[in-house]
């Protein structure tokens, strides 16, 4: 049956399962609008930025693991979505974004609204492509799922000319997908395996260091049966947060520049870390040729990139976190080695231990001012642990990672590697269309929330209940953060005057505003606000002095730590 | 050290920008670079030659390898090879500057290709060293321009 590229483009979202897709239409793209018109199978939301559209398929791909879709026009519509293609780039979220373009014999010509997002998105995507021609259109799009969702997951970017979307072509949507250039590799090598496994037992001093690939893998019960096998302490990244649950007597709790004091010893005085889906990012290893300086280190990642990039290891494993760890699961769980091992490893426990308990996150209560860290707090009693949390960029972000314990994957949903400001708040949204039960809170920052504040309209419109909690600093505190502890208190163009009121911004945005602004209100407030229907928005007057502790200083060792 | 990478690749547009473009943004260096197809001519062969410590080079053949439309990556370092760079060298010839010229050629076993009232054009194929050693001996003529192709090589044997 002939169809037309526009027709083609729905039907091909509907059969591969797609449900929801976040967009914004254009000239480019009129004739897909056209089509979407009244369809049933596939629901599109519109944004109010197409940055935003990015995000909530970003913030929906995190929270359910399916693939997030974006649909925008040409020229500024795509280039409005680079900031989210790099966002979802660094962090590994499948996404894919299709960017109407203008007619292939206008391409080159500086035609009106053509843009190359092909060659500006190139070194962000994992792949992208330009349909050429109508008939290839639907094979494109499978691959393109194909590509964001395997391996090692990414944002794709499928372009489409306007004249490809008009003109007509037979349906033909491949059952498989065959890429002869893109094979990735899920099974860990056995003997590599193996090895791993000798050279962990051989240790005394054992962590595991797990990252963001536990859980694009969905590998978090083999992270915890492994270590409750072994009795391994377990820190993860702040993009392994949920990969294993904060409450474990087991867990450490995050490591790296704001890690915890127990993390970061542990790792630094270990003598075997077991890194799994973590790719050993400055903000973690600190001053590189410091880290870890006694440990012999196994590398577990799907890709190959990942290892031997930044650290040496002693046992690369190429594979799925998933497979590697029931291979490693299988060969200890209920052996002799393994119960004496733990007895070897006592010991070392004992010390983590100590450590966690001299040094704890902390941070010292005061009448007057609203701690940040105590909102936090007070977020995760009301919700239990249960809520997703979503935060923005700076400090907020930090404190979000400190205070609040995730117990379960998919439910802390943070910029890491681009740490994009203006993330959160579209990023929760994109999860509660993905989790309609579940209570999503974005933990905000004055700052960044100004930097996608117009989707609290996109929130309005379809009635998505978000809870978003600004921790109000009145400054870009991150950046003031820094000023204060190494460029002697020159506060150069962080405080942030003109805030707007933002229960008052709420309100006309038609979503519901509160305010805290003396300690005693924080958990009314917090409640009240959690119980209202529909999206709301929490103002936290916190003081504005607060900052996050611990913290190793760019390019010091990660036992330089600057404490409460 | 100097590494020369043969990477055969899907024949499709865009794909050289893929490449070049993991170089650049990654501040990889780029010495040489030769494209074109293969027998299949699906696909092509790029050859380029990069510089760097152990740990780059690795990162460089496994970015490249992660490359959709990257089929195939060699690193050609401690392989037996073959290499060959094509040079043409336009030079000044008049008057003893032509036999000494002419000369050149003959023991290089280059070629002169076109020849013009006060100068000639060479053409010349070697590995890296006689390259080097030839343009050495003509700069004295005076060389007024050097197109190079920079290198291609392929594995000995079978
Ligand atoms: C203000 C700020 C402060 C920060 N401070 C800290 C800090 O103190 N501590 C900290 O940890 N981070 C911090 N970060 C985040 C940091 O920048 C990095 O984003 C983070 O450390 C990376 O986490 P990761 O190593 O888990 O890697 P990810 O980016 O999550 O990468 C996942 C890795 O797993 C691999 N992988 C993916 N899927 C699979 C699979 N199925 N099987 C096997 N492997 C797989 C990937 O190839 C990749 O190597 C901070 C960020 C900001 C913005
Ligand atoms: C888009 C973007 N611009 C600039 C930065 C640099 N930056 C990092 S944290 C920060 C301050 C954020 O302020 P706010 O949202 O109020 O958070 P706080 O640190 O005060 O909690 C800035 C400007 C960034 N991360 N992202
Ligand atoms: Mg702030």
């Amino acid at each position: 049956m002939q169809m037309t590229g526009a027709e083609i483009f729905v039907k091909a979202l509907a059969d591969l399962e797609v449900d929801v897709v976040f967009g914004y239409p254009g000239g480019a793209t009129i004739h897909i609008y056209d089509a979407l018109f009244r369809n049933v199978k596939v629901r599109h939301m519109l944004c109010r930025h197409e940055q935003g559209a990015v995000h909530m398929a970003d913030g929906y791909a995190r929270a359910s693991g399916r693939t997030g879709v974006c649909l925008v026009t040409s020229g500024p519509g795509a280039t409005n979505t680079v900031t989210g293609l790099a966002t979802a780039y660094m962090d590994s979220i499948p996404v894919v974004v299709f960017t109407g373009q203008v007619p292939t014999l206008l391409i080159g010509n500086d035609a009106f609204q053509e843009a190359d997002i092909v060659g500006i998105s190139r070194p962000c995507t994992k792949h992208n492509y330009l349909v050429k021609e109508t008939k290839d259109l639907a094979r494109i799009m499978k691959e393109a799922f194909y590509i964001a969702s395997t391996g090692r997951p990414g944002p794709v970017l499928v372009d489409m000319p306007k004249d490809v979307l008009a003109a007509s072509a037979r349906y033909d949507l491949p059952k498989e997908v065959s890429l002869r250039g893109y094979r990735p590799t899920y099974e860990g090598h056995q003997r590599q395996v193996e090895s791993a496994v000798r050279l962990l037992l051989s240790g005394e001093r054992p962590v595991v260091y797990a990252g963001g690939g536990v859980i694009l893998s969905n590998a978090s019960g083999e992270l915890a049966e492994l270590s409750h096998a072994l009795s391994l302490p377990v820190t993860t990244t702040l993009m392994g947060m949920g990969a294993f649950p904060g409450s474990d007597p087991l867990s450490l709790g995050m490591l790296g520049m704001h890690g915890t004091y127990a993390a970061n010893m542990a790792i630094s005085n270990s003598d075997v870390i077991l890194a799994v889906g973590a790719r050993f990012d400055d903000r973690v290893t600190g001053k590189i040729s410091e880290f870890a300086p006694h440990a012999k280190i196994i590398h577990i990642d799907i890709d190959p990139t990942s290892i031997q990039k930044n650290v040496r290891v002693d046992i690369p494993i190429v594979g799925d976190v998933k497979d590697v760890l029931r291979k490693m699961i299988k060969l200890v769980k209920g052996k002799k080695e393994a119960t004496a091992y733990q007895g070897k490893t006592a010991a070392w426990r004992g010390q983590i231990v100590s450590w966690a308990k001299t040094h704890p996150l902390t941070y010292k209560p005061s009448k007057g001012k609203i701690k940040p860290q105590y909102v936090v707090e007070q977020i995760h009693k009301l919700t239990k642990g249960k809520a997703i949390v979503a935060t923005e960029v700076g400090q907020n972000q930090m404190w979000a990672a400190q205070f609040y314990s995730y117990e379960q994957p998919r439910t802390f949903l943070s910029s890491g590697g681009l740490g994009t400001m203006g993330y959160g708040l579209p990023a929760a949204i994109g999860a509660q269309v993905a989790m309609p039960g579940r209570l999503v809170v974005d933990i905000a920052g004055d700052g960044s929330i100004q930097m996608n504040i117009q989707e609290l309209a996109t929130a309005v419109q379809y009635r998505i209940p978000v809870k978003v909690v600004i921790l109000n600093n009145g400054s870009l505190g991150m950046v003031r953060q820094w000023q204060e502890l190494f460029f002697e208190g020159k506060y150069s163009q962080t405080c942030l005057p003109h805030i707007p009121d933002f229960v008052k911004l709420a309100e006309a945005y038609g979503a519901k505003g509160f305010r805290a602004e003396k300690t005693e209100q924080v958990p009314e407030v917090l409640r009240k606000g959690f119980a209202a229907d529909g999206p709301v928005l929490i103002d936290v007057i916190t003081d504005p002095g607060e900052m996050v502790y611990p913290m190793v200083p760019a390019g010091a060792g990660l036992t330089e730590m600057l404490l409460v | 050290m100097r590494h020369t990478i043969s990477v055969l690749v899907e024949n499709e547009f865009g794909v050289l920008s893929r490449v070049s473009g993991l170089f650049s943004g990654r501040g990889f260096n780029i010495e040489s670079l030769c494209v074109a197809e293969t027998m299949d001519p699906q696909v092509s062969r790029m050859t380029i030659v990069t510089s760097g410590n152990d740990q780059i080079v690795e990162q460089i053949l496994k970015q490249l390898n992660k490359l959709i439309p990257v089929l195939k990556v060699i690193d050609f370092t401690g392989v037996d090879t073959v290499d060959r760079e094509l040079v043409l060298v336009k030079v000044n010839a008049e008057g003893d500057g032509k036999q000494e010229v002419l000369r050149l050629v003959d023991i290089f076993r280059a070629r002169i290709v076109d020849v013009a009232p006060r100068c000639y054009t060479i053409e010349m194929t070697g590995g890296e060293g006689k390259v080097t050693a030839f343009l050495q001996m003509l700069r004295p003529m005076g060389i007024r321009e050097v197109v190079r192709t920079g290198k291609i090589a392929i594995s000995r044997g079978m």
